[in-house]
This record gives structure tokens, C-alpha cells and sequence, in this order.
């Protein structure tokens, strides 16, 4: 994973909740490619037609309130979001976006430094976001070490495949010695 | 006793030190803890090829797993049939035997709470934001999605941030008309909907202690408004005698020290409150009954449902009040019990027959209108009386629909009257 992100903005409000991100009515679509065509339907409707990969959401408090529906963060996900960055952010996407690899961010502040179109940099390492656009940047609480693993891996789903992976092995070499 | 680093521990703190092993925690640690109990709805179906990505051969325990379908019973589209079929087969084929499939179904936290799934001292998880009720068991249950339900399913434990506590503590007694509801919607205007993020949330005093079990569930229900990660009372005479028929499994009933350090102290006097309404578009935004009441707001659908307000003695009390009297003109009055029991037991004491003679539609049980995808779908420029517990822009369908949330008793008046109305005046 590169650890300094670049790209264009999009800005979001506050309290943008799943509902927002993907409605009701597409719950029942499992195949993310499906899903992105509805992405922000409610909250940024131009964004599916012009998204483009790399592109960094950033957001107001609360960012991905309501339903513990997954489906948000992998419609962006498939979609190619960059990054994800907020002043805030409800808690049970902030896992869900975690888990599926994508950079989540919470930096209080930061929608205020941003207008749609600018360039941000994202630096996960030194912590620091950038408005290339304008030149200001906003510090921000590195992630906990075993998230950023997670980011690392590329995802929940990949770290436990090498755990169990692991364990499988530890368990085979133990047969194999006794 | 406390422990030695000298402040006493919350509920929280005591569950998830339990659950995790680590005696010695404090907010913000990072724990692992060992699941007691995880439920999955539709949203289960995408843990299915997680999991097989993963890896993983088998499920943990497959005795501590629940799959209950609510959000689409019977299956109403293409698409809700592809979940379920999904989920009968990996059930099927990873031995899940508690499978509440259509028939049996319940919303999912009832289904918890009725069968006795989550007990005391437990840290339970579910694919389903409103996990949060099970809290009112004394239990430490929360909401995850289903990437991170694959990896519980392949492991049994999952990684928690031990959250900070805010303590509310309630005493005074209800006055007429004032519901449990009406207390978390009051509630709800004082946090705002970000002002639990990451926190879990302690309920005690006099009045709390008071409360029956199905208005603990209403309370911790919706604490997930205000983003909360857990929601909680502690357990007493109540929580042991409701679930001493049912339990599930061992109880280890766990209580906050009397000197727990909470981030935060919020005093509630319930006394003179009134009725309360959520009004759109979200869930603090919360006034007096009386004061929407005044504004003569025309409704065009009444919810009487969801995992909030469904149980019997919310659909008893709505009954009482609907006897007699008829849905207004106009206005489209649907009532879905929280379970199949539930409706099974309205149907023993006439409450069916008490809705449809008064011209509402009584739905098989399930989420229902409450989230927009299955059926009660609002259009543009529509209003909703709703006993649910969000009020989002689109969230039961159109995004310019307007939901306002309350008390069971108020949802019924409203529907009498075809406007917002207060029960009190209908006594
Ligand atoms: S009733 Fe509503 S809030 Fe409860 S689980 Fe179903 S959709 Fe979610």
C-alpha cells in the first residue's frame, strides 16, 4: 500500500449517512459493480458518472451514520475512492471502510480546508493532509498500528486468510514433528 | 473492588474486560474479545464469500450463531430471494441450526431478545446497527458489517477500541401519554446524533430500574442515533426473571463499581416531560408533541412497527387506543409485529382484528416499512407517523418523504386523527 495518496476532491456535507450513500432500494444487489452505479445517489448525484479512481472523498462530522450496511463502503470501494477523510465519522463505517482497504481518515477540520475539484495529499505515515490546490494542510492522528496492518494487508479479509494460513501451518509442522 | 490503578470500571469496561481477558483496561486500549453470541440477517449473505476468501473451513461455534431473516419476509424481489438462498445454503453447509427462516421469523434483535440468545455479561455482535438493543440484557452488543462478521465467524472474537461511557441517569416517574419512547427521543435531542460516537452509553436510576424489559429494548435501541457503540442497563430482578425461562446460555451478571469513571454525567427528570416527536429529517430533531400537534401536520402513512415499537405491549397499547375508531380517510395505516410470536399472540387476543376492523393493513411480521426496500414505500411529499427509529432523508423510500418518529400510542392517534396527534387527548 503507498502510504502518500494524491488526488482530486470531492466534498461532502454533514451527516452524510448510508441512506445517502446507497439507498434502501439497492440492498439486495451483492456485486459491487452493480452498486457503484448508485453510490451518492441522494448525497452527490453527479459523482458515479464522474468519479474517477483515486479521487478523495472529504467529509463533514459524521460521515457513514445509520446502517451497519457494507454496501457504502464497497460501492466506493469499487468505484476506485482513494481515500476517505473527514472531520468525523460514525463508527461502524469507519470499520466496514477499514476492513475493505480503504484509507479512512478522521482529521477535525478538514472539510473547512477543501472546496470539489482541489488536489489533496494524504501522507498516512507522517500523519498530514494537504490541500495541494490552495497550500494549507491540517495534521491529523496517525492510525493505531494494527489498523494500519489491516490497510497493509489489504483488508480484514486477506489478514485472516494469513492467520489462518499460519495456524494451519503451525498446526501441520506440529503433526509433522509428532 | 477496583482495580489497582485506582478508578473503578464501567459496565462496559467490566464486560469487555471479561470477554477479552485483559483485566486491567482503560478507553481507548485496543482489546480482542471473544464473542458470545452473533447474528446475521440478509446482510449475512455477504459474509459468505468473505469467508470463503478467507479461508476458513468451518465456523467457530455454530451454537452461538443466529441467522434471522426480517428486512424482505417473504422474500419480496429477485434479489432479496438470491440473499436468503444464499444464506439457507452456507447455513446448510457451515451446520448453522438457529435459522429463523420464513415462518419463524422475527426482526432479528427480537428474535435475540424473545429466545434468550444474549445474556448478562455477554458481548454480542450482529450484522445489523440496532444490535445496540440487546444492551438492555446487561450485555455489551454492537453493530458490524459483514466482512467483519466473516472474519468472527472464522475466529470467534473480533477487535474492539474499549470505548469511553457516558452515564444517564434517570429518575421521576412517566406521566400519562409518556412512553419509554418519548424518554430516548427526549434523550436523543440532549446527545444529538453524534454525541455517543464510539461511546457506550449506561442507563441507571430509579426510573430505568423501573422500566420493563420491552421498554429497556426500546431505550438501548436506539442509542445507535446517537452512535453509540453499545447501549446498556444493568441487570437486575427484571433482566433474571425475563430471561431465567429462556437464557440461551450462562449469564455472568457484571455491574459498573459505584466510583466507574464516565466521560461524561447526563441527570434526566422525567417528571414534567411531555410527549416527544422526532420531526424530519433526523432523529434529534426533537420537539414537544403538543407544539407539532398545533401545526395541524397532515399524514398520508402511519408505521406502526419495527424494532424499536412492535413488541405486544406496544401493538396491546395501540389497541386499546384503535378500538372503536377508525383510520382516517386518506391515510394508510400499516401495523408489522416484531415477530411471528408476537403475531401469533395479537391474533390470540383479537389485537388483529381490532386493526383491520378499523381499516389498517396487518402485516406478517418483519421490518416492514421501516427502511425503504420492502414494502410501504413512501412517495415524494408524503408524511409518515412512524414508531420507528430513523428519520433520514429516504430512509422508508422517497428522500423528500417526511418521517416523524414517536410513541406507539402517538403513531395510532395520528392515524385516527390524519394528522400528527397526542394520544392524551384520544383517552
Ligand atoms: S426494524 Fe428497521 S431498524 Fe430495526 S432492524 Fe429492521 S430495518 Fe433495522
Amino acid at each position: 500500500m503507498k502510504t502518500v495518496l494524491e488526488g482530486r476532491v470531492w466534498t461532502l456535507g454533514r451527516d452524510v449517512d448510508t441512506d445517502q450513500i446507497i439507498s434502501g432500494k439497492y440492498l439486495t444487489i451483492l456485486d459491487p459493480e452493480e452498486l457503484k452505479k448508485h453510490v451518492f445517489e441522494i448525497a452527490l448525484p453527479e459523482f458515479a458518472a464522474k468519479a474517477r479512481p483515486g479521487d478523495i472523498l472529504v467529509a463533514d462530522e459524521n460521515f457513514g451514520s445509520g446502517s451497519s450496511r457494507e454496501h457504502a463502503p464497497q460501492a466506493m470501494r469499487a468505484i476506485g475512492v482513494g481515500a476517505v477523510v473527514a472531520d468525523s465519522f460514525a463508527r461502524i463505517f469507519f470499520r466496514n471502510a477499514i476492513n475493505l482497504g480503504i484509507p479512512t481518515i478522521e482529521a477535525p477540520g478538514v472539510r473547512a480546508l477543501f472546496s470539489t475539484g482541489d488536489t489533496a495529499r494524504v501522507d498516512l505515515g507522517a500523519g498530514r493532509i494537504t490541500n495541494v490546490t490552495s497550500g494549507r494542510s491540517i495534521a491529523f492522528p496517525p492510525l493505531p498500528g494494527h489498523l494500519l496492518d489491516l490497510l497493509e494487508a489489504g483488508g480484514l479479509v486477506e489478514k485472516v486468510r494469513r492467520e489462518l494460513e499460519a495456524a494451519r501451518a503451525a498446526a501441520a509442522s506440529r503433526g509433522a514433528r509428532g | 473492588m477496583s482495580p489497582s490503578s485506582g478508578h473503578g470500571r464501567t459496565l462496559a469496561e467490566k464486560i469487555l474486560a471479561r470477554t477479552s481477558g485483559v483485566e486491567e483496561l482503560v478507553p481507548g486500549q485496543i482489546v480482542e474479545g471473544s464473542v458470545d453470541l452473533a447474528m446475521m440477517h440478509e446482510q449475512g449473505a455477504q459474509t459468505v464469500a468473505p469467508f470463503h476468501q478467507m479461508g476458513a473451513e468451518k465456523v467457530w461455534d455454530p451454537d452461538r450463531v443466529v441467522v434471522a431473516l426480517d428486512h424482505w419476509v417473504p422474500a419480496s424481489t429477485e434479489g432479496a430471494a438470491g440473499l436468503h438462498r444464499i444464506l439457507r445454503k452456507f447455513a446448510a453447509e457451515t451446520n448453522l441450526s438457529h435459522f429463523y427462516d420464513v415462518g419463524h421469523h422475527g426482526i432479528c434483535h427480537q428474535i435475540l431478545a424473545e429466545d434468550g440468545w444474549v445474556v448478562p455479561g455477554d458481548l454480542a455482535v450482529g450484522t445489523d446497527s440496532h444490535t445496540n438493543m440487546l444492551g438492555a440484557m446487561g450485555a455489551f452488543a454492537t453493530g458490524i458489517g459483514p466482512t467483519e462478521m466473516a472474519a468472527v465467524l472464522a475466529l470467534g472474537r473480533l477487535w474492539l477500541k474499549v470505548p469511553a461511557s457516558i452515564s444517564i441517569q434517570v429518575k421521576g416517574s412517566f406521566g400519562p401519554g409518556v412512553t419509554a419512547k418519548d424518554l430516548i427521543l427526549r434523550i436523543l435531542g440532549e446527545v444529538k446524533t453524534t454525541g455517543a460516537t464510539y461511546r457506550a452509553v449506561e442507563f441507571s436510576g430509579p426510573t430505568i430500574e423501573r422500566l420493563s424489559m420491552p421498554e429497556r429494548f426500546t431505550i438501548c435501541n436506539m442509542t445507535t442515533e446517537m452512535g453509540a457503540k453499545a447501549g446498556m442497563v444493568a441487570p437486575d430482578t427484571a433482566t433474571f426473571d425475563y430471561l431465567a425461562p429462556i437464557a440461551k446460555h450462562a449469564m455472568h451478571p457484571l455491574r459498573a463499581d459505584p466510583d466507574a469513571q464516565y466521560e461524561r454525567t447526563i441527570s434526566i427528570d422525567v417528571d414534567a416531560m411531555p410527549p416527544m416527536v422526532a420531526c424530519p429529517y433526523s432523529p434529534d430533531n426533537v420537539r414537544p408533541l403538543t407544539d407539532v400537534v398545533r401545526e395541524h401536520v397532515r399524514i398520508d402513512q402511519a408505521f406502526l412497527g419495527s424494532c424499536t415499537n412492535a413488541r405486544i405491549e406496544d401493538l396491546r397499547e395501540g389497541a386499546a387506543i384503535m378500538k372503536g375508531q377508525k383510520v382516517a380517510k386518506g391515510v394508510r395505516f400499516i401495523v408489522s409485529p416484531a415477530s411471528t410470536k408476537i403475531y401469533d399472540q395479537c391474533l390470540k387476543e383479537g389485537i388483529i382484528q381490532v386493526f383491520t376492523d378499523a381499516g389498517a393493513v396487518f402485516t406478517n411480521s418483519s421490518c416492514s416499512a421501516c427502511f425503504g426496500g420492502n414494502m410501504g414505500i413512501l412517495d415524494r411529499e408524503e408524511v409518515c407517523a412512524s414508531s420507528s427509529n430513523r428519520n433520514f432523508p429516504g430512509r422508508m423510500g422517497a428522500k423528500e418523504a417526511r418521517i416523524y418518529l414517536m410513541s406507539p400510542a402517538a403513531v395510532v392517534a395520528s392515524a385516527i386523527e390524519g394528522e400528527i396527534a397526542d394520544p392524551r387527548a384520544l383517552a
